[in-house]
């Protein structure tokens, strides 16, 4: 009966107007983890249901892209890499740019899409951005299929030299990418439950923001000066340059920038769940 | 039973809840800057207003002012009142989707709250992908749906169309599936808003069964709002009435039942005032119906046959349309008794503010409780009626008959309509 007692006690839950600054309650998501799983799911079900092609859609659109990416920015304007198959650059540059932007503006709107939702039962919010950097991650890795097969042909052919033992580190780029992702978009998702500018803004600022970061074209094309600081700067760079430099065998790491993104990253994620908590208990007055 | 030894189930202590009137931030940022602004420099806001009204504060409004209440395992708390009275924000309280300006709230146990049938389901996914998905919104992890599911599918009465998407449902289907997921789950406390006003009368009889059985046989604890009155008689065992953010009453269900079905502004139900009323669903307020009263009545009380004289006092806030009214009665299990209409359209000016006398006869009214709305409509060009304003409820009355030898009548067999008598003869 000792047991019954502990588990009645751990459901008592209270509820006061006072807040705490910081709640993280990573166990109460995790005995949501199922939501989060379908939640997932329902994203993928949702988008390929009633199509053609199905999830081929996930492979046409970065294949597309990257091709034209690779006509305009690498053979127009002659801004591609050097000694790397130049359709392999841009199928991987791509493919890390549409996780990240996908990990900021899917949550971008995370309460305002789920208003009808959250309105009516409580579960814990964090479980929505969590399942949409599932399913980002998902996609990505999806896409990574199809540029592996390209790399497999190149690497065959001898074109490519990657830099194996980095490719350990590669988990944690691609999770360091999603949080820092993550991290934006929850903060941006927490303000449009008051200013609904910032949807429309923050659609418009990721579109530019790729052009800060060496995604069109390697950090290796630009030469010193101020511009190249302002692009180390960015937080998505190091992360970036660090995923190509270990699958590719082309790019330039420095150090402090990884450090810097780091720092960034983690203040943005402690900083947004701080302002996600402080939203997720009286939105709904206001939304 | 004592309740010292009983064990609680919630305790609510000096809850309030303050909205905030008109606009909301409006989505702009330059007005909050300059409220900011002016704020940070000690100056008034150039952007609030002031209101009147003791439940009205500057921009605010509370909408609960001061709850305590304690809920004891295995009751079922029926809550009632009139609209705006407060009970879906206490609900929304309950079920934590937002949270009180002031007090605590402790919950001991699980909680499921049905403010909505079928939160989350996605037309595109099947039957069965929406229970695994509305099961985990309301808590439920994958491996005890996965154990209920044959119940799930048993109690919704769908299982031919399980494994069809949602939306080619019917709104009946549709809703059985949603509440039997909804029934099926192993929480200690569960909050309902009006959801068993779904399906047809049988599944509507078969929820509120299996929502008794939860509270007295299996010791869990219901809060249910209903403005329906036979429902709450039938599950609630005791019953709570709100009236403008407060609890006016807490005890035995048909005391408040009678109760709420007299209250008026004035205690004896002759007097009504709709400033305060919400009017969900009115697009326009062209002509505000301000106030009711009853002429010549020291109650509510109406002997049947009797014409009920009403003053209704109005405002146009925008006139030269032909205004007709009418009053939909209701009896005080929700039931629909009938409608009456105006004999014709009043025209009023913009800014006008006068009283419209009605004369409302009671002959063809069984004997009973009766609730109304007061609606004003227009007519749009394609010939419909518009209603600019709604009422709910206008006003609540009694119909007696005091005629010597009248014979009681039976609502139940008989409904509440009293048609005019037939004439019988024998022929030659």
């Amino acid at each position: 009966m000792a047991d019954k007692t502990a588990a009645e006690q751990s459901r008592h839950i209270h509820i006061s107007s006072k807040r705490k600054l910081f709640t993280l309650n990573l166990g109460e998501v995790w005995r949501y983890r199922d939501l989060i799983w379908l939640f997932t799911k329902r994203s993928f079900t949702v988008t390929y249901k009633q199509t053609v092609l199905g999830p081929a859609w996930i492979f046409i659109n970065p294949l597309l892209t990257s091709l034209v990416f690779s006509v305009i920015f690498g053979d127009i304007a002659g801004l591609g890499p050097e000694g790397v198959p130049q359709l392999l650059f841009y199928m991987c540059s791509n493919g890390l740019w549409s996780y990240f932007s996908s990990c900021v503006t899917g949550n971008a709107t995370t309460f305002t899409a789920n208003a009808a939702v959250f309105g009516k039962v409580y579960f814990p919010r964090l479980t929505t951005p969590i399942s949409n950097m599932l399913s980002a991650i998902i996609r990505f890795g999806i896409q990574m299929l199809l540029t592996a097969c390209l790399f497999v042909y190149y690497l065959a052919n001898g074109a490519v030299t990657p830099h194996w033992w980095a490719w350990a580190l590669l988990p944690i780029v691609v999770l360091h990418l999603g949080l820092l992702g993550m991290g934006v978009g929850i903060i941006v998702s927490s303000l449009t439950t008051k200013y609904r500018d910032l949807a429309v803004l923050i659609s418009f600022c990721v579109q530019l923001w790729m052009y800060a970061t060496p995604i069109v074209y390697p950090m290796a094309q630009i030469e010193g000066g101020a511009l190249k600081t302002a692009i180390a700067l960015n937080p998505v760079t190091a992360p970036v340059e660090l995923f190509r430099y270990a699958f590719l065998g082309q790019g330039t790491v420095a150090v402090e920038g990884l450090v810097l993104s780091v720092v960034l990253t983690l203040l943005c994620v402690i900083f947004g769940i701080m302002i996600f908590n402080r939203v997720e208990k009286t939105f709904m007055d206001t939304v | 039973m004592d309740n010292s030894i009983r064990k609680v189930a919630i305790k609510i202590e000096g809850v309030k809840k303050k909205y905030k009137l008109g606009q909301i931030g409006g989505g702009s940022l330059q007005k909050d800057l300059q409220s900011w602004w002016a704020r940070f420099r000690g100056k008034e806001d150039p952007n609030s207003r002031l209101g009147e009204g003791e439940r009205i504060k500057g921009q605010t409004f509370m909408a609960l002012n001061g709850i305590d209440l304690t809920v004891y395992k295995g009751e079922a708390l029926g809550i009632i009142g009139g609209n705006g009275a407060g009970k879906s924000t206490l609900l929304k309280l309950l079920s934590r989707v937002t949270a009180p300006t002031e007090g605590t709230i402790d919950l001991y146990g699980r909680v499921t709250s049905m403010l909505e049938v079928g939160t989350g389901f996605s037309g595109e996914m099947t039957g069965r992908e929406n229970v695994y998905l509305n099961g985990a919104i309301l808590g439920m992890t994958k491996a005890e749906i996965d154990s209920k599911m044959e119940q799930i599918i048993d109690f919704s009465e769908v299982r031919d169309f399980i494994d069809t998407p949602v939306k080619r449902y019917s709104s009946g289907m549709y809703v059985k599936l949603a509440f039997s997921v909804a029934a099926h789950l192993d929480s200690e406390i569960m909050i309902m808003d009006e959801v068993l006003a779904v399906g047809d009368m049988a599944f509507q009889k078969k929820c509120l069964d299996k929502m008794r059985d939860a509270a007295r046989k299996e010791g869990r604890t219901v809060l249910y709002v209903s403005h329906n009155m036979n429902t709450i008689r039938n599950l609630c065992d005791r019953c709570i009435v709100m009236h403008k953010g407060k609890i006016v009453y807490d005890g035995d269900t048909e005391k408040a039942i009678s109760l709420y079905m007299n209250q008026g502004n004035s205690g004896s139900g002759v007097c009504y005032d709709y400033t305060d009323i919400k009017r969900p669903g009115v697009a326009s307020m062209r002509l505000e119906l301000r106030n009711l009263r009853m002429v010549g009545r020291l109650n509510n009380t109406v002997s049947k046959g009797d014409t009920l004289e009403l003053l209704i006092g109005c405002r146009c806030n925008s006139g030269g349309n032909k205004t007709g009214f009418r009053f939909e009665i209701r009896s005080d299990n929700g039931d629909m008794v009938g409608t009456v209409f105006s004999d014709k359209s009043l025209v009023f000016a913009d800014g006008e503010e006068c009283e419209i006398r009605v004369k409302l006869p009671t002959d063809n009214i069984a004997p009973g409780r009766y609730m109304a709305v007061a609606l004003a409509y227009e007519y749009n060009s394609a010939g419909q009626q518009v209603y600019v304003d709604r009422v709910e409820p206008a006003m609540f009355f009694n119909v007696v008959n005091e005629k010597e030898g009248a014979m009681a009548w039976l609502p139940q067999y008989w409904g509440h309509v009293h048609f005019d008598d037939m004439t019988v003869e024998k022929t030659d």
